[in-house]
Parts: structure tokens; sequence; C-alpha cells
């Protein structure tokens, strides 16, 4: 579940992704029921039982990766994050893994947990379904040391499509944007940079060079941005518009599911298609 | 940066089983894209056939239908074109942009529809053969 709720600030009918997380919240609840049932017997503190993925090529014995088990408590609310610090501090306080902000907003601890990219800070252990909990690094990427990936090479990604604002800026003036813009950019400006679609996606995992989900949608935050001015989006075009950029997208949809922003990064991977179509084919 | 581990192809593969619909429906497309030009290679052949005349035409269809194997790939053909058919419409509304939000349910719409068709193809196609 997300942390932050979606709302329009304008007034409408429900769009897709408003429904999108209407299902989600649904599937949720019959989860819930099936919790209380299997854990509230006896009145200790639940334990979860922890799978956690561990290499470290530094030590002899972890040279090899490995899985280690980990029991430690999860009382309602626990997150996997929780659970890998509690192993830490109290059990092995080699286990290494990236966090910060505990609250789904510096992106550090996407893993793949229970066989999806998800954020650990953000995923509670009562939402999984499957026991133990397998934590493991962020596949496609290369593992530094037990969950620690080497994550240069989405930055690289990121970094190619120009992810920042190039308007001009009017002497003593405030960059007004319309109302109607802000909406039409709000979803793709509240990426963190997580890299969990990227590590999702099957092209960009045979295709080292394909731009991936968070760098189109990067690209479009700011090719949509109306105050931009028309040379910048025809030269953000022309990086979207290469071989490895947004054609590569097969609309398999695996990035839109594991984005713990929600993020509709398949529908604007699509738009930016089409927008590359539109910049080629000039009938009008 | 010191040594990584790289985890490599069969680690990947192991991973299948987690797909989400939209990737089971890239993949059918390809595979049934790919055999649908597989058979279209195999159709020309049959048909150029008639080439030599009527005669060898009609006794190469007679001993083809003839054969149990080639009655059951049929109904396999047709469950291939339906799939690729109805997964390329879905496709190309995609591409449009319209629907999005229900891409898994279409998908699944474009499998029950496939399977439908393909066993109400069932007494047509077998008719006769055994
Ligand atoms: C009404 C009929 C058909 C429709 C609507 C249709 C639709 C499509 C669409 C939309 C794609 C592109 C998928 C993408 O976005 O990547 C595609 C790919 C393909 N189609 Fe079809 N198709 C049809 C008939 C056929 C036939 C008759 C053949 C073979 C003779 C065929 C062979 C292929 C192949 C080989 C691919 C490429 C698969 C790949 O990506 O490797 N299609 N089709
Ligand atoms: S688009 Fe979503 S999944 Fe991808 S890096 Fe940004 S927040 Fe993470
Ligand atoms: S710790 Fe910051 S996103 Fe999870």
């Amino acid at each position: 579940m997300s942390t932050q709720l979606q709302r329009t600030e304008t007034e409408g009918d429900e769009s897709p992704q408003e429904q999108r997380l209407e299902r989600k919240s649904l599937a949720e609840g019959e989860r819930e029921a099936q919790r209380t049932e299997e854990e509230s017997t006896g009145d200790e503190t639940p334990h979860v039982h922890l799978k956690v993925f561990r290499y470290d090529p530094e030590v002899e014995a972890k040279r090899e990766p490995r899985f280690d088990d980990f029991r430690v408590p999860a009382p309602q609310g626990t997150t996997v994050l929780d659970a890998l610090m509690y192993a830490r501090d109290e059990f092995d306080s080699t286990l290494t893994f990236r966090h910060s902000c505990r609250q789904a907003v510096c992106g550090s601890d996407a893993l793949f947990i229970n066989g999806s990219q998800r954020l650990g800070c953000q995923t509670q252990i009562q939402d999984l379904d499957q026991r133990p909990v397998r934590v493991e690094p962020l596949p496609h990427q290369e593992v530094e040391k037990d969950l620690v990936v080497d994550m240069e090479h989405f930055y690289d990604q990121m970094e190619a499509v120009e992810p920042y604002f190039q308007g001009e800026t009017p002497d003593e003036e405030e960059q007004l944007q319309s109302r109607e813009n802000r909406e039409k950019v709000k979803m793709s400006t509240r990426c963190i940079w997580c890299g969990a679609c990227q590590s999702s996606c099957n092209i960009a995992a045979g295709d080292n060079e394909y731009l991936g989900p968070a760098a189109i949608n990067k690209a479009y935050r700011f090719a949509m941005d109306e105050r931009e001015d028309d040379d910048i989006k025809k030269h953000r075009m022309n990086i979207l518009e290469q071989e490895h950029g947004v054609w590569r997208c097969q609309t398999q949809f695996s990035c839109t599911e594991v984005c713990p922003k929600d993020i509709p990064l398949t529908e604007h991977i699509q738009e930016m298609k089409r927008e590359a179509v539109k910049d080629n084919l000039k009938f009008w | 940066m010191s040594q990584s581990h790289n985890r490599g192809l069969i680690e990947d593969f192991g991973r299948w089983r987690e797909f989400a619909p939209g990737m089971w429906a890239w993949i059918f497309h390809k595979f049934t894209g790919w055999v649908l030009i597989g058979y279209l290679f195999t159709h020309v052949a049959v048909l150029s056939t008639a080439i030599s005349g009527p005669q060898l035409y009609t006794t190469t269809l007679r001993s083809l239908e003839s054969l149990l194997l080639v009655r059951v790939l049929e109904v396999g053909l047709l469950a291939v074109a339906t799939f690729h058919i109805m997964n390329g419409i879905r496709l190309l509304f995609i591409d449009l942009g319209v629907g999005l939000e229900s891409q898994d349910k279409s998908f699944y719409a474009s499998l029950v529809l496939t399977g439908a068709i393909a066993v109400a193809s069932v007494p047509t196609f077998l008719s006769g053969a055994f």
C-alpha cells in the first residue's frame, strides 16, 4: 500500500489509476480476515521466519551465496525493513542492506521480497501471504554484498534522459505551471529512484542499453512540462526515440505492477511512443 | 569497486514463475506469431502441390486429412491463430492507450475465448477422424 494516496486536485470521474488503487485495497481486506485467523492464536508476540540472501566476497564462508534464516518478532505493523533491522541488531550485525527514511521516500530499500520487487519499509509482514518471507537483492543487478546491489547502471540510465528542468526562467518571475499541466505530470513526479521497475522489466534485463521505465517516466515528466521550450522537447524526444528508447517497451506492465509510488509507468511509456510517432509523421 | 556477484541466467530463469499477466501475454504472442509463420510455409508447400495437377493436390490433402495427428494439429492451429488475433487486437488497443487499466482482464478474456473457440471447433475438425 502506498503511504501517499493519490488524490486528483481537479474534479472528475475516477481515473483508471484510482480504480487500480481501489482494487489493491480491496484485496488487502481479504488478506486481513485470513490473518486474524492464523496469527492471533495465543497472546505472545507473533514471530516471522525470514529467509535472507547472503553474499560477501570478502568472507570465505559467504563467497558462495546462501540463505540465512532469522526468526524475529513481528507484531502488527512490522515491516520487512523493521524485521531486517531487528535481525541485524539482535542476531547478525554483518547483515547488510540499504535504508534511510523508512517511509517510502528515499528509495533505498527496494528488495526482492517473496518474488516481487517491493520497498522493505512499505511492505508489512502481515500483508505477505507466503512463509517464510524470502528477502533477496533486486534481480538483474549485480550483488555487492547481502541485499546491496550495484545501482550505477540504473543511475546512468536516469542521467541519460537529462532528469532536470530546462525551461527559461523569466527574470524575477515565478515559473508558473497551469493546473492542468501540473495534473498531467503529477504522478510522474513521484519517482523515488528505487529501481524496482527496472529490476522487474524483462526487456531491461535482456537489453542493458534500454532506458527502462523509470528513465522514460522521468523524461515524460519534463517532456510533458509545458514550461519547457519546443527545442528542448525535440531534444528530449530525440533521446527517447533512439533504438534503445521507448520502442523497446513490450507492454508487459510489470513495472507498473511493482512501482511503490503507483506511477502508471506503462501508460506514460505508451504516451511517449505516441508522441514519438506524432513527432515523425507529419501529415498535418 | 570490489568483487560483485553476478547471479547469472539460471537464477533469472527461476523467476519466470513470478511472471505477471502482461508477460505471459507477451510470451504467448511471440510464440503464436512464429508458429503462424511456420504454418505459412507448410501451407504454401501443401497448396503448391496443385502445380503438378489436381490429382496430386487431392491425394495429398486426402492423405493428410486422414492422419489423426493432422486433425489434432488443426485444432491447435486454430487456437494459436485465435489467440494471436485476440491478443493482437488487445495490443493494438494498448498501443492506442485504450483500456490500459484492464490489460490483465483483456488477456484473460483472450485466453478464455481462445479456449472456447478451440473446443467448439473440435467436432468440425475431428469428425470422421476415428
Ligand atoms: C488478424 C490477425 C492478426 C493480428 C491482429 C495480429 C497482430 C499482431 C500485433 C499487434 C503484433 C505486434 C505485437 C507487439 O506489439 O509487439 C504482432 C506480431 C506478430 N505477428 Fe501478428 N497479427 C495477426 C496475424 C498474424 C499472422 C497471420 C501471422 C503469421 C503469418 C502473424 C505473425 C506475427 C509475428 C511473427 C509477430 C512478431 C512476434 C514477435 O514479436 O516476435 N500475425 N501481431
Ligand atoms: S518509477 Fe516507481 S519503481 Fe521505478 S524507480 Fe521510480 S518509484 Fe521506483
Ligand atoms: S527506507 Fe527509504 S524508501 Fe524505504
